[in-house]
């Protein structure tokens, strides 16, 4: 059985733990283990929290942020797939983007992980990014199997 | 995100109780410096992370600024406690090269 739900929220920083806690509220129908659950509210607090602190100049609620769901459900547990969308900068190089610890912002205590933590979690992820327009963030999650 | 402190035999003692975000971080900073620039002259620094029940890269980021700055102070920075969402992630990264764990 499939189902999805369709979150849009303004890039603020109080929504960063709001967003990741809908996420994993929503994935609680596929019966994900408490290590599941964590790895799927780090991924998404990741990739939420770029859309915010690198996709958008400004700070105000008209920058959007879309968070897409799906799950399809197995006999034990199924797939969660999320993609992440903001309509900021893009990114200019996305090899560069997801070299472990390569951050554009070092002054602000960036790390540069938070790629790495996406790919290491998640079981599937991929990056779309076009300058000018936006990224796009997809990570899927097998649980159960 | 809830921070307080102890001082006891030189010892400065850190303790966080939260989810540590990019968002939560920013006030976490200021208590946590604060206090680092009050005990000054500790012989030693100790994070106490297990009340963090979240934890995202924003803490690689924070650890890291905070043993820069007791660095500063000549103070070696060490982690006690710690949960395993968080565990993950500083294993990754190789914080505890920089700030060991201790029990
Ligand atoms: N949504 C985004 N929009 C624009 N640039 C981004 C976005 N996400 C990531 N980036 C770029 O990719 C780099 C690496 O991201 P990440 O691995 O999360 O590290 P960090 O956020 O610590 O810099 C960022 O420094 C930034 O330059
Ligand atoms: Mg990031």
């Amino acid at each position: 059985m499939e189902n999805y739900m369709k979150l849009e929220i303004a890039a603020l920083g109080e929504n960063e733990s709001f967003a990741r806690s809908a996420v994993a509220a929503f994935a609680l129908s596929l019966n994900p283990s408490f290590s599941d659950l964590s790895d799927i509210k780090t991924a998404v607090s990741e990739a939420v929290t770029n859309c915010i602190v690198h996709a958008y100049q400004t700070n105000g609620e008209e920058n959007k942020i879309l968070i897409v769901c799906r799950t399809q459900k197995r006999e034990n547990g199924g797939e969660l797939h999320i993609e992440i969308i903001d309509y900021g900068k893009g990114i200019d190089d996305v090899d560069e983007a997801l070299t472990p610890f390569f951050t554009t912002l070092p002054d602000d205590e960036r790390s540069g992980m938070g790629f790495t933590i996406m790919q290491t979690f998640m079981d599937g992820f991929s990056l779309h990014s076009k300058r000018g327009e936006g990224t796009r963030v997809s990570m899927t999650k097998s649980i159960g199997v | 995100m809830l921070f307080y402190t102890t001082h006891d035999s030189g010892v400065l003692k850190m303790v966080l109780q939260g989810e540590l975000d990019e968002h939560t971080a920013v006030e976490l900073r200021k208590q946590a410096d604060a206090a680092i620039d009050e005990f000054a002259s500790s012989n030693r620094a100790v994070l106490d992370l297990g009340g963090v029940s979240f934890m995202d890269s924003t803490g690689i980021g924070f650890l890291i600024g905070r043993y820069k700055k007791c660095k500063r102070y000549g103070i070696p920075l060490y982690i006690s406690k710690i949960n395993s969402q968080a565990d993950k992630i500083l294993s990754m990264s190789g914080v505890y090269t920089l700030i060991p764990k201790i029990n």
